[in-house]
């Protein structure tokens, strides 16, 4: 076997995998949302409801798209794709078990690509987001969605400014910017989450807003903005939004888990690259910690009352950028001590 | 002129403290650690974490479970019958012309029976189209059919929802009134107009 298509099925192992979470998360919201309100969630389709993702999409797939007659049709077709996209790329650099080794000494990291930029290319990659939500509210030519993409778009760069102060702080004290780096100097030191308590906080924060989710969904709230960027697609292209928004879940909660919940790691367990059940071991406790990171996000979003669009903006300027160089200040005096 | 002196609101002349606008009467302003509303936020989690794992979900399911109706209620129909099982009903077809919604149909018959000139051969009733609205009841001056608190059913093709004669006569224990809330509303035999009747049975 050789190492190309050894890397080869561990990507498509990963992918795999990956896109597996937005349905059973779909699922998961609408139990966890119905728990949270005193009622059963979905239980007449399947045993327990566990094939509404299935009739959710076909309803989908099924549904009439409707496009508005002086919609700009090249964005307006480009924009879902391109909602999805980045989510899944930025998943490519995050580690998902223990690196395991060939017969022939070779070392495979169960990444899709190992690039030694790891987290950078994350924060470039989720940039590009805003890209897709941009596109959807102009190419619309309605007032909501304009509206919607507006604040959206001014939302996801406030706090990518947030989100990369409290990165910095993980760079710091890590040592590395390759992922698994990141992720051998938490099993060297303890987990990140110990270590740097508001980075953490704030990479929490950032990441919600990063999501377009509650208590930061102004955007898309039906309420406020009759569904913001996404009111005027319908059929697949809605689909691709919203799974778009589930991905993007996946992907930040494993970049945080990365960054401050010790990746793989649980204590106990030996390090250093070895066989293959060992990594298929690390990789479902990897993922048992994403599991518990969504649950967050759920349990988040039917908890807080939305924030305004003026309070979102102050937070993220006036509250998360002095507070994220506060703690680089902080962090690197005390490691330079 | 002096001012009224203000009894009620003691906040009134707080001129040095400044509070947010919009916050409510008699609030202060916030401390430090109240303003990062971090200990809201984790007092809020624990809410929601109780009503997720402590409390039980009350959702009825419903056409498994019957949901609870008032003795009140307006439900399905039934057609009442005397002692010897033969429906009350003379099929004067008053209830077929007040019903807004035309829901029954009623295919009237000579009788078997010497003290009634006409009968039912056919009564059905469209639960479908019917609003629940107990005109019919109100019409009838037999007291043959009535509405009873039975919960409406669903089924899955719209045959099964035309109710005929002798689903109508058993669809509901006959003496219902008698179980149910202590006998609350007409009595049995009685002549219907003026007699308690329509308001106390309709809200």
């Amino acid at each position: 076997m050789s190492p190309l298509l050894v890397h080869v099925i561990v990507a498509l192992v990963v992918f795999a995998i990956y896109f597996q979470f937005p349905p059973v998360l779909i699922y998961a919201e609408r139990k966890v949302c119905a728990r949270i309100q005193n009622r059963i969630g979905p239980n007449r389709v399947g045993p327990w409801g566990l094939l509404q993702p299935l009739a959710d999409a076909v309803k989908l797939l099924t549904k009439e798209e409707v496009v508005p007659a002086r919609a700009e049709k090249g964005l307006y077709y480009l924009a879902p794709v391109i909602a999805i996209l980045p989510a899944s790329f930025a998943f490519a650099v995050v580690p998902i078990a223990r690196p395991f080794v060939l017969g022939d000494g070779t070392v495979i990291a169960t990444q899709v690509a190992d690039l030694n930029v790891g987290i950078i290319f994350v924060l470039a990659i989720t940039s590009l987001g805003v890209y897709g939500i941009a596109f959807g509210g102009w190419s619309a030519n309605s007032k909501y969605p304009l509206l919607g993409g507006i604040r959206s778009s001014a939302q996801l760069i406030s706090y990518e400014i947030a989100m990369g102060l409290a990165i910095v702080a993980v760079v710091m004290v890590s040592g590395a910017v390759r992922m698994g780096g990141i992720v051998d100097s938490q099993i060297a030191h303890g987990w990140n989450v110990i270590r740097q308590p508001v980075a953490a906080l704030l990479f929490t924060i950032a990441m919600f807003a990063e999501n377009n989710r509650l208590p930061f969904d102004l955007p898309e709230a039906e309420a406020e903005l009759v569904g913001g960027y996404h009111t005027e697609y319908s059929g697949m292209k809605f689909a691709l939004f919203f799974m778009g928004e589930y991905m993007a879940m996946v992907t930040m909660s494993g970049v945080f888990v990365t960054l401050f919940l010790g990746g793989w790691h649980f204590p106990g367990i030996d390090p250093t690259p070895g066989s293959l059940a060992g990594t298929v071991a690390t990789g479902a406790i990897f993922f048992g910690k994403v599991s518990l990171v969504l649950f967050f996000y759920l349990w988040v979003r039917w908890t807080l009352p939305r924030l305004r669009y003026d309070q979102l903006m102050q937070l993220g300027w006036k509250a998360l950028i002095p507070i994220g160089l506060a703690n680089i200040l902080v962090t690197g005096i005390f490691g330079v001590l | 002129m002096d001012e009224p002196e203000e009894h009620a609101d003691s906040h009134a002349h707080d001129d040095d403290v400044e509070v947010a606008p919009g916050t409510p009467p008699g609030m202060g302003p916030l401390r430090w650690y109240e303003k990062i509303y971090l200990p809201e936020v984790v007092k809020g989690l624990a809410n929601t974490l109780k009503h997720m794992f402590v409390e039980e979900p009350f959702t009825t399911q419903y056409p498994e479970e019957p949901f609870p109706v008032n003795p009140r209620a307006r439900g399905e129909h039934i057609l009442k019958t005397d002692e010897q099982g033969r429906e009350k009903c003379v099929a004067c077809l008053l209830c077929e012309a007040a019903c807004p919604a035309k829901c029954i149909r009623i295919v009237p018959a000579p009788s078997p029976w010497a003290d009634r000139e006409r009968y039912p051969v056919e009564f059905e009733i469209d639960m479908l189209r019917c609003i629940y609205c107990a005109f019919c009841e109100e019409a009838c001056p037999c007291d043959a059919i009535e509405l009873t608190p039975k919960p409406y059913q669903v089924y899955g093709s719209r045959e099964e929802f035309l109710y005929k004669k002798e689903k109508l006569k058993t669809n509901f224990p006959q003496d219902w009134r008698q179980k149910v809330a202590g006998g609350y509303g007409k009595r049995e035999g009685a002549p219907f107009k003026g007699e308690q009747g329509v308001k106390g049975l309709i809200r």
